[in-house]
């Protein structure tokens, strides 16, 4: 799985909502079984790269793109992409940690079922893989039949990832995910990306500098649309090229 | 816990003084007369009912078919016309109910097709209950053939409380938060599949409870079942989709209007309407029970 490549090309991608342009002509690339982060302040279209990255932009009635994303080499807003099987291989963890109101399995089993699989035996070692690797299969294998909203915050963020990981993704994108969690389930998180890493290809939006930092080998600044900086965490957090990002990360606004 | 609230409130400045204000005072006692005669008409209305009623009712008064021109005797076929009417009604009106509500919930967008749509289950919403009845006339009985009939009449209230179930289920499909639907299609679910295993089981007690308050509205109406199901008089309970039933709304018209003894029958009058009181009543608070608790369950 960890190869040097890269897993996502993005190319002069800009994204539109109406007529305002909320994405400005961005060009990175995204290597494969790393962590990459993006930061920025609030508005600068973070999110919203983010979420093009599986299509789930599409949703939104207004929005349109132009340019190019590529995964794995494949154009992923041509005509004739599987949105569905995109969304399969590229997983998304939200910010708010948004469990279905069934059981803890059956959130799990969610992806399994819809893509057709019924036998219980196949179902059960994909649930239990899953919510090993998502480092919650401790706390919740005594409470499978239990509401996944029953569950402590933090526990319900690590079951959300519990249910894309079930998908076995290729890569997973994170919008903010720790930004509703107490500090304690904010080091848990940030330490089961960092196990995930040997796995999955990790993207990470997140408002703190210090998470980007701890966490991510690439480190990318957005400001008003813009791609201002790419490139290594330790090179954007020690010595960055562009003024913008040195008095970003410095805190001197945002 | 009082002593300490009022010592705690004393030395503070802004405590209100005591003055009568002689328009608030008029003003709020006003509101509250009328507040308290709403609730007071509901009791003065049971009250009587159940006052004229109760002595009729009894074990043998709803177990058992009118006897002697409908003078003597109990009201089963009555209740038993009433149960199926609703439930048929319901059976008919809920899948298209529902289907309408997921497409303007969860598929229209803004425009001329929605705009009329909406305007026309609005409207529908107001139309009178009579016309509803003439209409079911005209289309079931006549049109269709099915006579005067259970099928006709289920069909014609089924019509009127299309609009009362459309825009409950339509609201409990709102209700389900957005994320729900984002972690669905984040996983690779289709839009479809969001809807038929997430969207539509959030939002089921919700849909389940606009039909139970339907079910109560549709139970008591009259004129809807008039010319297209309400029989004068059946000797026992219907055995087929196309006999026509005796209803509880109807049964209490007939004899108070149309009967040749209704001085002799007003007790089984009064004990009809309280069994209809007493069946509407239940579902509501089925309805509102269910509606609380989901209310309660519910944590995002």
């Amino acid at each position: 799985m960890v190869d040097d490549g890269n897993i996502f090309e993005i190319k002069d991608f800009s994204i539109y909502y109406g007529d305002f342009m909320a994405v400005k002509n961005v060009r990175i690339d995204v290597r494969a079984g790393r962590i990459t982060a993006i930061i920025g302040p609030s508005g600068c279209g973070k999110s919203t790269l983010l979420r093009s990255l599986n299509r789930m932009n599409d949703l939104i009635i207004s929005s349109r793109v132009e340019g190019q994303v590529l995964f794995q080499g494949v154009d992923i807003y041509h005509r004739d992409t599987d949105v569905i099987e995109l969304r399969r291989r590229v997983g998304m963890v939200f910010q708010k940690p948004n469990p279905f109101p069934s059981s803890v399995y059956e959130n799990v089993a969610y992806g399994p079922k819809i893509r057709g699989i019924r036998k219980k035996s196949q179902l059960d070692e994909i649930v239990e893989n899953a919510l090993v690797r998502a480092d919650l299969w401790k706390e919740v294998k005594d409470k499978l039949n239990e509401s996944g909203l029953s569950l402590s915050g933090g526990q319900m963020q690590r079951l959300c990832i519990a249910r894309s990981l079930a998908q076995e993704p290729e890569v997973l994108l994170f919008d903010e995910p720790t930004s509703a969690l107490d500090p304690i389930s904010t080091a848990n998180i940030e330490n089961l990306l960092q196990e995930l890493q040997k796995t999955v290809t990790i993207i990470i939006v997140t408002h703190n500098m210090q998470q980007a930092a701890r966490i991510s080998n690439y480190t990318a600044f957005m400001y008003l649309g813009e791609m201002i900086e790419f490139g290594d965490t330790d090179t954007i957090f020690v010595n960055p090229y562009n003024k913008l990002t040195e008095e970003y990360i410095t805190g001197r606004f945002g | 816990m009082t002593r300490i609230s009022e010592t705690a409130r004393k030395p503070f400045a802004l405590v209100r003084k005591k003055r009568f204000n002689l328009k608030q005072g008029f003003f709020l006692s006003l509101i509250r007369t009328f507040g308290f005669a709403g609730a007071l008409t509901l009791f003065v209305i049971l009250f009587f009912v159940a006052y004229n009623g109760i002595h009729v009712i009894s074990w043998d008064f709803i177990s058992r078919p009118p006897i002697e021109a409908m003078t003597k005797g109990g009201i089963f076929p009555v209740i038993v016309g009433t149960v199926l009417l609703t439930a048929l009604c319901m059976i008919a009106v809920i899948p298209i109910g529902v289907t309408t509500a997921v497409f303007l919930a969860e598929y229209s967008k803004p425009g001329m097709l929605l705009d009329t749509v909406m305007m026309s289950i609005y409207t529908l919403a107001g139309v009178p209950s009579v016309v509803f009845g003439l209409f079911g006339l005209g289309v079931f009985v006549v049109m269709f053939n099915f006579g005067m009939s259970l099928l006709a009449g289920s069909l014609t209230l089924a019509i009127m409380v299309l609009p009362y179930i459309i825009s409950t289920s339509e609201e409990a499909l709102k209700a389900v938060p957005y994320s729900f639907r984002e972690a669905s299609l984040a996983c690779g679910a289709t839009k479809w599949q969001t809807i038929k295993k997430v969207v539509l089981p959030t939002a089921m007690p919700g849909i389940l409870t606009g039909a139970i308050l339907g079910t109560a509205k549709v139970s008591g109406e009259t004129a809807p079942i008039m010319f297209t199901a309400a029989a004068f008089f059946t000797p026992g309970v219907p055995r087929s989709f196309f006999e026509p039933v005796m209803a509880l709304p109807y049964h209490i018209y007939v004899l108070a209007t149309a009967g040749t003894h209704i001085e002799e029958t007003r007790g089984i009058q009064y004990g009809t309407a309280l069994t209809l009181i007493v069946l509407v009543l239940g579902m509501n608070l089925l309805g509102i029970i269910l509606r609380s608790r989901q209310r309660k369950k519910k944590t995002w």
